[in-house]
């Protein structure tokens, strides 16, 4: 049993960027990801893509840093480190689709237990339907991990046997992290690594998805 | 040939009702604001737009909406925080929207600008987004396939221009700009700056003036 609890924003963040290669060419989605670029290691060499155009991508930019050409794909101010580089948006997907990203960190309405993707759209009748490069991502990222709180604000769980919400992208989820487990996607379904502030036996009971115990802790 | 317009009026002049409009930026970054306000002086209506986003704010392509001049939006990414004039022209049934993933619709002007009839693309396969669109298995792999998107104007925004219509572009604002500049019937372009013939290091020419046939600062 662990004795942690669950997890912060800033915990989860600092757990998949523990998890990112040096050196590896990396998109944070727009959301919680956005917040694992404060965890990579200084002089770790993890380079952002933005897919508005840029590698090399800085911190957000305030003040007199401010340049209404320079966003990142959230159209927040951002800054470029030294090594930067601008492409159109054709070559920015290209890269994508292309298998030249090392990883993707996306958010999630639901993820299945083989690692389908939910992630732009609620179905509801009257929402505004908005993709954006979510897609994409998805399927071109060589990995895709995913960054979410486990339970909806309804204490649904989002990790689910099959996603009710429409699709983003089927079978494309490596890892998800959450604020009470990470899991891996296997081709034997779901192995938990780690269970912050959780039981195997209570988080297995609150999910109805097939899945194994691969955790230190248990 | 590029001729350099003395006005926007002069850049927009002749768009005919019923046209299919590409217009660059990525909110407002790279949007061109001038020519699309000259676009509403203008006139012309039934238009379709293709655009990443449908409008920020009340201004530039918020503005054309709110006009009525737009019977159709092709984007990735309709919904945001200040999307609010395309946000209630949808939900009044005012608009047509056709969603279209951000790194596939970058293509789809490519292919248009390029001579390509057609592509296939792994993109989408298995969402609502490829639903009716042929597909075909390729290495193991569903892909959907995805026509051009050419339009009969393209209108965009760039940072200096010499008077042969080379462009480059500044920092995020290059996005959408290189590829619609290829991808439509008569190519406008706003720009910060217009410079002799000889000023551009033709190293650093993004886009090439064969591309160009409208230019002016603003």
């Amino acid at each position: 049993m662990s004795a942690q609890a669950s997890l912060g924003k800033a915990e989860m963040a600092a757990l998949v960027a523990r998890d990112i290669p040096a050196g590896a060419y990396v998109n944070l989605g727009i959301g919680l990801p956005t917040l694992v670029a404060d965890h990579l290691e200084p002089g770790s060499g993890v380079v952002l893509h933005t897919e508005n155009g840029m590698l090399n991508m800085g911190p957000q930019a305030h003040g007199d840093d401010v340049d209404p050409d320079l966003m990142n794909a959230g159209k927040v101010a951002v800054t470029e480190l030294p090594g930067a580089a601008y492409f159109h948006h054709a070559d920015s997907f290209a890269m994508m689709r292309g298998g030249h990203l090392d990883v993707c960190v996306l958010g999630a309405f639901q993820v299945s237990a083989a690692g389908d993707l939910a992630n732009w759209h609620t179905g509801a009748a009257d929402a505004i339907p908005a993709v954006g490069g979510a897609m994409d991502l998805a399927v071109g990222a060589k990995k895709v991990y995913v960054m979410t709180t486990m339970f909806a604000k309804d204490g649904s769980p989002k990790v689910v046997p099959e996603c009710a919400y429409p699709l983003t992208a089927a079978r494309c989820v490596d890892r998800i992290y959450t604020d009470v487990a990470t899991l891996e996607v296997t081709g034997d379904g779901l192995v938990v690594r780690d269970l912050f502030g959780i039981t195997y036996a209570d988080l297995s009971a609150r999910l109805a998805v097939k899945m194994s115990d691969g955790s230190a802790s248990s | 040939m590029t001729s350099i317009c003395e006005s926007t009026d002069e850049a927009v002049a002749g768009v005919a009702d019923g046209s299919t409009v590409l217009v660059g930026g990525f909110g407002m970054a790279g949007m061109p604001t001038h020519l699309i306000d000259a676009l509403i002086r203008q006139g012309a209506t039934g238009l379709t737009v293709v655009s990443n986003n449908a409008g920020n704010g009340d201004t530039g392509l918020a503005a054309l909406l709110a006009e009525g001049r737009v019977r159709k939006v092709i984007c990735s990414f309709p919904r945001q925080h200040d999307s609010w004039v395309f946000d209630g022209l949808y939900r009044s049934g005012k608009i047509e929207l056709e969603v279209v993933p951000q790194g596939t619709l970058a293509e789809r002007l490519r292919a248009a600008g390029a001579g390509i009839g057609a592509f296939y693309c792994p993109t989408g396969a298995g969402t609502l987004l490829a639903e009716g669109k042929e597909t075909r298995e390729i290495d193991g792999r569903t892909h959907v396939l995805e026509f051009p998107i050419k339009g009969d104007v393209a209108l965009i925004g760039a940072h200096r221009s010499d008077r042969m219509g080379n462009l480059v572009y500044r920092k995020t604002a290059r996005n959408f700009g290189p590829v619609m500049a290829t991808a439509a019937t008569t190519v406008a372009v706003q720009v910060s700056e217009i410079v002799e013939i000889g000023t551009l290091d033709p190293e650093a020419v993004v886009t090439p003036g064969i591309y160009i046939d409208r230019v002016v600062a603003a």
